[in-house]
């Protein structure tokens, strides 16, 4: 029982308080968003806009902000907004759209942070950045405060807004056709993935943010048949995958990011085989 | 005494006029049917007339207490709701949405329609199946009831039937032309196949190279 009292120890840690808190509330909004996300074909929206924060983020850096999200928040809630309403438009896919500003980014950012090393150890911080491997143990008190409001916004929009969520992702046209606001509530639905993609790049940085917001979304569809069924357990999947993973990482001193990913990807097979279970009886 | 007026319509995309200065309009009670080639522009057309493409000049004027808001719509199948995790009954009510405003949840009433509506198609019996699971023919009676809950006065149609076999493209017809008959629904529906929806329309127009409009009698007598 060494492990367990070790455990117990860690907990009453305030900065592994936050951790888990932060943890939970981000991977439950991610996945609420992941399942819209994923069934609008914008499964790799996350990778994108976590590059473009990767940007800003670097510039911040050398600009000499004292808080990093004055820049990165703006500049990702922009980019967001940019990408979901071109696709419909633009001559190039959503796809090959979110793909152009995903690797553009990491390259404009990875060279800025070279060109102006803020730091000795220019490598570590790329790390860092990508990985998220410390920052979501070295979280303030404001930051919590931060999580917790917008975890009330993002759900207080799912509950309110949910029938029409469900109408436009099913079928835009039909949506609009029937007096849906259909530009405006997908620019609320942009608006509120990229400031869950700021708040994610702590928690798994920003290589390992689209991992949140497809894994549980996708493992929740394997085996739940309705709408609101697959919302409700993609929520719960990823905060339990989140929870777990956050334990491990500590038991274990594995990297927080991806520990929680892999605990996802573990769960993606499960829900896999259970699908599959299901199809043939 | 229309219900749709459209004068002088120039529709098209991307600035590409596809459709020059057409007129025509639609009376309560029409079974409209609208043909022409591919590509001649009858989906934009039909877009226009819900107000999703904006026309680039002309006018579309809805009159006898229809509301713009106030028509059922049954678009072609996108590849989206090929693995849509929804069951029958979620999209079904989801065309209630246009009687909601403001208001987040639906009331009894529209919980009501929509299962009126599924009766009157005869699928109450798929309500919690699994949209992705059904056949091509009950998937069409299902979007078919969600365009129902949206209006009992107007519905249009894009395609209705492509993708379905012969025996139940003549059953999707029929139910159509049972809407029109005995419910009172106008219906503007756009079509490929002539000789099997012809049957039940009263109008034609025809749109691509030159344009017809006219009864269905006036359209017989000019193609023979």
């Amino acid at each position: 029982m060494q492990w367990f009292n070790e455990f117990v120890q860690y907990l009453r840690l305030p900065f592994v308080q936050y951790a888990f808190i932060v943890g939970v509330i981000i991977a439950f909004v991610s996945s609420l968003l992941g399942v819209i996300l994923v069934l609008k074909r914008f499964s790799y929206i996350g990778d994108g806009l976590s590059h473009v924060a990767f940007v800003s983020m670097a510039v911040a850096g050398i600009v000499g902000l004292t808080n990093e999200m004055y820049l990165t928040l703006p500049v990702t809630v922009g980019c967001a907004i940019f990408l979901i309403l071109r696709s419909n438009k633009s001559k190039i896919n959503g796809d090959a759209l979110v793909a152009m500003a995903a690797v553009g980014a990491l390259a404009v950012g990875y060279l800025v942070m070279n060109l102006f090393p803020t730091s000795g150890n220019v490598a570590a911080d790329v790390c860092t950045t990508l990985f998220g491997t410390v920052a979501i143990l070295t979280l303030t008190l404001d930051k919590v405060i931060l999580c917790i409001i917008l975890a009330v916004i993002v759900i207080l929009f799912f509950i309110l807004f949910y029938n029409k969520i469900f109408s436009i992702t099913f079928d835009e046209n039909f949506a609009k056709a029937t007096g849906v606001k259909v530009g405006f509530i997908n620019i609320l639905i942009a608006v509120l993935s990229a400031v869950v993609i700021v708040l994610a790049m702590n928690l798994v940085g920003s290589l390992l943010i689209s991992a949140l917001i497809i894994f549980p979304a996708l493992a929740a569809m394997r085996v739940f048949r309705t709408f609101k069924s697959v919302i409700i357990s993609a929520g719960i999947i990823s905060v339990v995958g989140t929870f777990v993973g956050i334990c491990i990482s500590i038991l274990a001193s594995t990297p927080v990011g991806c520990t929680i990913v892999v605990v996802d990807i573990f769960v993606f097979i499960i829900f896999y085989a259970i699908g599959l279970i299901l199809k043939r009886s | 005494m229309a219900f749709v007026y459209c004068n002088n319509l120039t529709v098209g995309y991307e600035g590409r006029f596809i459709l020059k200065n057409l007129s025509f309009e639609v009376e309560k009670g029409d079974y409209l049917c609208i043909i022409g080639s591919n590509g001649s522009g009858k989906s934009t057309l039909m877009k226009t007339i819900l107000s999703l493409i904006k026309p680039y000049s002309g006018s579309i004027v809805f009159d006898e207490g229809l509301s713009p808001n106030d028509v059922g719509y049954l678009p072609q199948q996108t590849i989206v709701q090929k693995d849509f995790p929804s069951s029958v009954y979620e999209i079904v009510i989801s065309g209630c949405l246009n009687k909601m405003g403001n208001r987040p949840f639906y009331n009894k009433k529209e919980k009501d329609l929509a299962l009126k509506n599924m009766e009157k198609l005869s699928i109450l019996d798929l309500k919690s199946k699994n949209f992705k699971d059904l056949s091509g023919g009950q998937k069409q009676r299902v979007l078919l009831s969600r365009a129902l809950c949206a209006s009992e006065k107007l519905l249009l149609l894009d395609e209705p039937v492509a993708g379905l076999d012969p025996k139940i493209t003549q059953q999707l017809y029929s139910l159509v032309a049972d809407l029109n008959k005995n419910y009172g629904l106008t219906i503007i529906m756009i079509t490929h196949d002539l000789g099997e929806s012809l049957k039940f329309c009263n109008k034609v127009l025809k749109i691509g190279d030159s344009y017809f409009f006219g009864t269905k009698e006036e359209y017989l007598a000019k193609a023979e």
